[in-house]
């Protein structure tokens, strides 16, 4: 069955240094279970190292292996535990990298943990001296593990049914500037924005509690704005009130004065930690929060092909730990994104059950076990010049996040949020009607803002701002008919 | 004020031709078409009241319509909205939402605020309209 049995035992046991492929952590032949995790990464080994060896030292060194052999495995039904590199293949157009496919049997990870599945994936193998570079492009997660996930305390479906909004992107706007606003002045621009046509404002990754706006200050003047524009449009509004800080019962104090005082929503940063993530998300369910992720952080290790964990894993785990909302790129904004490769975000964030994809980086299907769906959210460098183009890459269950598009209006912020409101519903309309909003797109904005001045104004200052730029994280894989995994 | 809940309000009101198009849309899309009303437009009045059940069979928006024509007979004073409603796995709920009448006159809402503890304050969204009983809200 594997390359283990075949050997005699005395000699794989014996001490010493022994290859990694000798050891077991490289079985070509291995057919991965329906219940094993699979990793697949992306190894860029040292010169002279073999790419087969550098894969089964991964598949060891992020399971039972250490550097040596040690009798002590025999004290285990060591067969089990060991990770099995299965198969590698050579990155397209790279030749110094190798996608290597790790399996591991679902009894290494505690269940319902990104804390623990994490810490053996991404634990100590990065470091790895054979290698130059590593990264996790993509992993299968089984049912039965998914299933140990509590997911989203809300999703899409429930949020949009609490906010009574259907049938087009929900839209925001960040708070700006993001530093140095009184909670006074703060609570009107929430207030202008929400009263101008925006379903939610939002506290920026950095706007915790500082000297010059404490965080009660904030979510109080906030409150009130969110209240007000409700009566004034007789819409459900929301701002998310950033409850990031230093410590889990900091955390837990303002997320509970926000549920005091009627907020529907909180955020928090990536930067918290996985941990206190799931603990936010297990709050959150317990009263009915939605939650909002803001993803800071996270290009220090997502953006490189070469080295670090995809976005699209980060995606995965998130939507295990249990987010309803997730930034994941605009493709036209000023943020990175390639169009294939951010298509993939929103698939892990939004589909049940995602088929292998290569050509957005999907490498494996993917059974989401019907846990509930995370809204992606679109933010930085977008305006309403581009709605027909966000409309047609991201769909209806986006947040479109409009911070200097609304804020930036020459008419004030109110105006810059009834121009993307507008621009909105006309492109919603005029694609339910059968048009091509790709190529019409102009045209439909243009209609719409002869009987909206805000639109008109909006358009003739950002109409030729774009980010054109390449990206740096694009999939290297061709479309193939090959089976993954 | 312009109450704007619903998909298209900030759009001018649509117009029949409009709201067919949109119909339509959503018997393509296999969603079930409802027709619902009220004289209370608060915010969370998530049950507005049925214009008969949802029409889960109709292949044609012009049979909708005909029945949005009848309701508005009664009903055109009042709020009126259509939705498509999607039973599929992992939506099961609402698809598009938008209001297809309104009432002449919008009056609004208060907002009435009781101060509470440490600057806390409870907040409620009470509709003029509704101060009346239903039905003579809007007349």
């Amino acid at each position: 069955m594997n390359a283990i049995d075949k050997r005699d035992r005395r000699d794989r046991y014996a001490a010493g240094v022994m290859k990694y492929q000798d050891m077991g952590y490289w079985q070509p032949d291995y057919v991965p279970k329906d219940t094993d995790v699979i990793a697949v990464f992306r190894i860029t080994p040292q010169d002279g190292v073999d790419p087969i060896e550098a894969a089964a030292a991964v598949a060891g060194e992020s399971s039972t292996a250490t550097w040596t052999v040690v009798w002590t495995d025999r004290l285990t039904a060591c067969d089990k535990y060991r990770a099995k590199a299965h198969r590698v293949e050579p990155v397209p157009g790279s030749p110094e990298s190798w996608f290597a496919y790790i399996a591991y049997d679902i009894d290494l990870f505690e269940p319902g943990s990104i804390a623990n599945l994490t810490a053996s994936i991404i634990g100590n193998v990065f470091g790895f001296k054979p290698l130059k570079a590593l990264r996790l492009e993509d992993m299968r997660l089984p049912v039965a593990y998914v299933k140990t996930f509590d997911g989203p305390p809300t999703g899409i479906v429930v949020e949009r049914e609490r906010l009574d909004k259907f049938g087009r992107p929900l839209l925001g706007a960040t708070v700006k500037p993001k530093l140095g606003l009184s909670g006074r002045n703060y609570g009107r621009v929430v207030y202008e924005a929400l009263k101008g046509g925006l379903d939610f404002t939002k506290d920026d990754e950095n706007i915790n509690s500082q000297p010059f706006m404490h965080w009660r200050d904030r979510f109080l003047y906030c409150m009130e704005a969110v209240n007000r524009a409700q009566a004034v449009t007789g819409e459900v509004k929301g701002t998310y009130l950033n409850v990031t800080a230093a410590t889990m019962e900091d955390m837990y104090e303002r997320a509970e004065f926000a549920k005091s005082i009627g907020s529907c929503i909180v955020m928090i940063d990536l930067v918290i930690g996985y941990t206190a993530i799931q603990s936010m998300s297990k709050w959150a369910r317990r009263n009915d929060m939605v939650l909002h992720l803001h993803r800071a952080g996270h290009s220090t290790y997502t953006r490189q092909k070469s080295h670090g964990v995809s976005f699209r894993v980060i995606a995965k785990w998130m939507r295990l730990a249990g987010v309803d909302h997730i930034h994941a790129g605009t493709v036209v904004g000023k943020l990175e994104g390639d169009p294939a490769t951010t298509k993939g975000y929103y698939d892990i964030c939004r589909e049940d059950f995602l088929p292998q994809r290569l050509e957005n980086g999907i490498f494996f299907d993917q059974s989401f076990a019907s846990l509930r769906k995370t809204m992606p959210v679109a933010s930085g460098g977008i305006h309403a010049g581009q709605m027909h183009q966000l409309l047609d890459l991201f769909g209806d269950d986006v947040v479109l996040q409009f911070g200097g598009g609304t804020i930036g209006h020459p008419m004030g912020i109110q105006a810059g949020a009834t121009a993307n409101r507008v621009a909105l519903e006309a492109m919603v309309l005029a694609r339910n009607e059968g048009r091509d909003i790709v190529n019409e797109g102009p045209d439909i904005l243009a209609a719409a803002s002869r009987h909206c001045t805000p639109l008109r104004q909006a358009l003739d200052v950002w109409k030729d701002v774009t980010f054109n730029y390449t990206s740096t994280d694009a999939p290297d894989f061709v479309p193939t008919a090959s089976v993954a995994g | 004020m312009r109450l704007t809940q619903g998909t298209f309000s900030f759009l001018p009101d649509l117009t029949d031709e409009q709201i067919t198009a949109q119909v339509q849309y959503c018997i393509d899309q296999g969603w079930a078409v409802n027709i619902e009303f009220t004289d209370d437009p608060h915010p969370r009045n998530t049950y507005w009241d049925m214009w008969g059940l949802p029409m889960f069979d109709i292949r044609d928006a012009a049979g909708v319509m005909g029945e949005l024509a009848s309701c508005r007979k009664i009903y055109g004073d009042r709020y009126i909205r259509i939705s498509g409603f999607d039973a599929s796995h992992g939506w099961e709920s609402v698809r598009l939402s938008f209001i297809v009448n309104r009432p002449a006159n919008e009056p609004g809402f208060a907002l009435e605020r009781q101060e509470s503890d440490g600057r806390r304050i409870l907040y409620s969204t009470r509709a003029y309209a509704a101060q009346l009983p239903e039905g003579e809200r809007y007349s």
